[in-house]
């Protein structure tokens, strides 16, 4: 039981479970399977992007851009699949390579120059933005194909409310919960995904371990560019319109979500599940304020609440768990 | 400390070299338009909001650490005076208390920006949060904050006092870039000729070290932010006398703007390093690409693009140098 409370996760579950209380008291719709599927499905978007943004942190690096990557790779998917046809598989397959050659870039300039990863990503992301806006005038695209709606309202499980309306696991779900698979597989049971570890740690103790850091950290920002790409999808797939400013600006949204799931951004902490977390304390947090019928504008200021003091509780006990640890060491040294 | 003079050297080589680059292509590009009074009029106009926002920036990256939350402190400090000069002046009463309340708006202001770089700071130093996420918070907090107050309408109508500020002239020169020199002058001399200053640098070179060389750290970074939110408070009066008006997420765009201003001056993100001489370089050359990029009919998009593409390049270039440095230095101790 007192090892249990050493893990950050185990305060958030806490945090949420309470939370679900609150909402679930005021307004019991909450706690619907409905409303549970359909919080699914209208946050596998972030939760896709949260997944990348993990693995980056996780390597002690940031990435501001993957907003712009993922609307690059969207825009482009849209403007291809609408001029040639194909299928679900092909708007993928295009969204994920550009998605991935993009993140590439980072990854490859971070590695090489030894530019710090906040900077290198502020600027393409400024780089890939700036460019998307001018070569396509920044217009939005509203006709998508009919098999790309039809796929949108694909259900894994169906279920029928009390209305005789259907609702249940979507598809756009699935992808996200393929993802967060992979992620676990990766970070978990792969050498890749602990070396992603080891580099967070400390880099250069990984890199006289024999781990291969160009190949890890190319890795990272590649998979958070393939990431991008898919969530550029699944982002389509929801709102079945694709406008070049409804991704970007949800940068540091995203970020917030991870690091209130655990992961530390100097790197070599943080897990899929704490990351699944704090995307869904994010996402409770948004849905109960409409179900509690509490203005909106609430929302930006009780995520800055929550935020500080979610990370301010654990930053404080590190502080004086460290505070601890240094008196030891001293005293060991005189003696 | 020889070291660290070259390497300063090279940072204002490498900008001035940038800046005449960008100038002459500019008067290339658009030889009629570009070298003429009112384009550096315009450029007075808008560089000194921007200016004192990177300059907030600048002294928090100085420490490491990095301030999210400096639009948002702006939009804040800009709402509360705007509250003050809507609600109190009323054309009936007689101007002469106007100039009053103005100063108390003007004081508010800077007061409330003070106080939000305070609990920032106390995030930072005293409850440990690292400076990203504390500002990353507080960003967010404020921005609800100011939603709440405002419901997300403008507050509009300065009095003409107020508008001088953002819009007037002394003596030709425009009032906001008398104000950026003033505050740019203030700040570069703060860094290096205060102890505090002097810690800051020390501080972001390394935190450790300055604690048992007998620095008190946390007072190191709540001054730290203090300054900067101060300095966001200027830029809200500016912004808030130009555009007539104060609403809860004005210059959002900046943001992100402020942190490529300060890394292209040399700014090293990491901290420790970086000279308000580089700076300023850095935001007239910014500066000076957009308004000859906006002459020639260039889209707002491709001049930010070219600003990312340039600070990659001066970041490549910068490694560059620095590999050679090292080389040198390591084939002269051999």
């Amino acid at each position: 039981m007192k090892k249990l409370f050493q893990f950050h996760e185990t305060y958030l579950v806490l945090i949420i479970f309470l939370l679900s209380i609150i909402i679930t008291s005021i307004n019991s719709n909450f706690i619907s399977a409905e409303n549970m599927f359909d919080m699914l499905k209208s946050n596998s978007f972030i939760g896709i992007m949260a997944i990348g943004m993990l693995l980056v942190l996780v390597s002690g690096g940031i990435d501001i851009s993957f907003a712009a990557i993922a609307t690059v790779s969207q825009y482009v998917m849209a403007l291809f699949i609408i001029r040639f046809g194909g299928n679900i598989f092909v708007a993928l397959a295009i969204s994920i390579i550009i998605g991935t050659l993009l993140g590439m870039i980072n990854g490859l300039l971070i590695y090489y120059f030894r530019i710090p990863s906040i900077i290198t990503t502020i600027a393409t992301m400024n780089i890939y933005y700036g460019f998307l806006i001018v070569l396509t005038g920044g217009k939005w695209i509203y006709s998508l194909p009919d098999w790309f709606r039809k796929f949108a309202e694909i259900r894994l499980l169906t279920f029928y409310n009390s209305n005789g309306n259907p609702y249940g696991l979507s598809i756009v779900t699935f992808i996200w919960i393929l993802v967060v698979i992979s992620a676990v597989v990766i970070l978990k049971y792969t050498i890749l995904g602990r070396s992603i570890y080891a580099l967070g740690g400390d880099r250069k103790s990984s890199s006289r371990v024999g781990f291969n850091i160009f190949l890890t950290e190319t890795f990272v920002y590649s998979f958070m560019g393939l990431l991008s790409g898919v969530a550029g999808v699944v982002q389509a797939l929801l709102v079945q319109t694709v406008a070049p400013n409804s991704i970007v600006g949800k940068e540091l949204d995203v970020i917030a979500a991870v690091v209130l799931g655990g992961a530390s951004l100097a790197g070599g902490k943080g897990s899929v599940f704490g990351a699944i977390l704090g995307v869904a304390l994010l996402a409770i947090l948004r849905n109960g304020m409409t179900l509690m019928a509490i203005p909106a504008v609430w929302f930006q200021f009780l995520v800055g609440v929550v935020i500080l003091v979610s990370i301010g509780f654990s930053s404080y006990q590190d502080k004086l768990r460290s505070g601890k640890t240094s008196v030891i060491d001293i005293l060991e040294e005189t003696k | 400390m020889i070291k660290l003079k070259i390497s300063m050297d090279n940072e204002t080589k490498v900008l001035s070299l940038i800046l005449t680059g960008v100038i002459i292509l500019m008067s290339i590009l658009s030889p009629g338009h570009f070298l003429r009074i009112e384009t550096f009029q315009g450029m007075a106009f808008q560089l000194p909001e921007l200016g004192l926002l990177s300059l907030a920036m600048m002294i928090s990256m100085l420490t490491g650490g990095i301030n999210l939350s400096i639009i948002a402190t702006t939009n804040m400090s800009a709402i509360t005076a705007a509250l003050i000069l809507t609600t109190w002046i009323v054309p009936e009463v007689p101007a002469s208390t106007d100039i009053m309340i103005i100063m108390i708006a003007i004081i508010a202001a800077l007061g409330v920006s003070v106080l939000i770089g305070l609990f920032n700071g106390i995030l930072i130093s005293v409850v440990n949060i690292p400076p990203i996420l504390a500002t990353l918070g507080t960003m967010k907090l404020l921005q609800g904050l100011a939603f709440i107050i405002t419901r997300g309408y403008v507050i509009s109508g300065m009095p003409d006092l107020i508008r001088f500020i953002g819009n007037g002239k002394v003596v030709g020169i425009p009032m906001p870039l008398i104000i950026f020199a003033i505050f740019a002058f203030l700040m570069a001399s703060y860094l290096n000729h205060t102890s505090t200053g002097f810690n800051i640098y020390m501080f972001g070179s390394n935190s450790i070290a300055t604690l048992f060389s007998g620095v008190n750290n946390s007072k190191v970074i709540i001054k730290t932010y203090m300054i900067s939110g101060l300095y966001c408070g200027v830029a809200a009066i500016i912004m808030m006398s130009r555009f007539n008006s104060a609403k809860a997420g004005y210059g959002e765009s900046y943001l992100l703007v402020t942190i490529l201003a300060a890394v292209l001056g040399g700014v090293k993100s990491e901290g420790g390093f970086g000279r308000v001489k580089g700076l300023v370089l850095s935001l007239i050359i910014l500066q000076v690409m957009s308004i000859g990029l906006n002459l020639i009919g260039v889209s707002a998009f491709l001049t930010v693009a070219l600003w990312g593409l340039i600070m990659i390049g001066a970041m490549i270039s910068h490694f560059i140098i620095e590999q050679r440095d090292l080389l040198k230095l390591s084939v002269s101790k051999s």
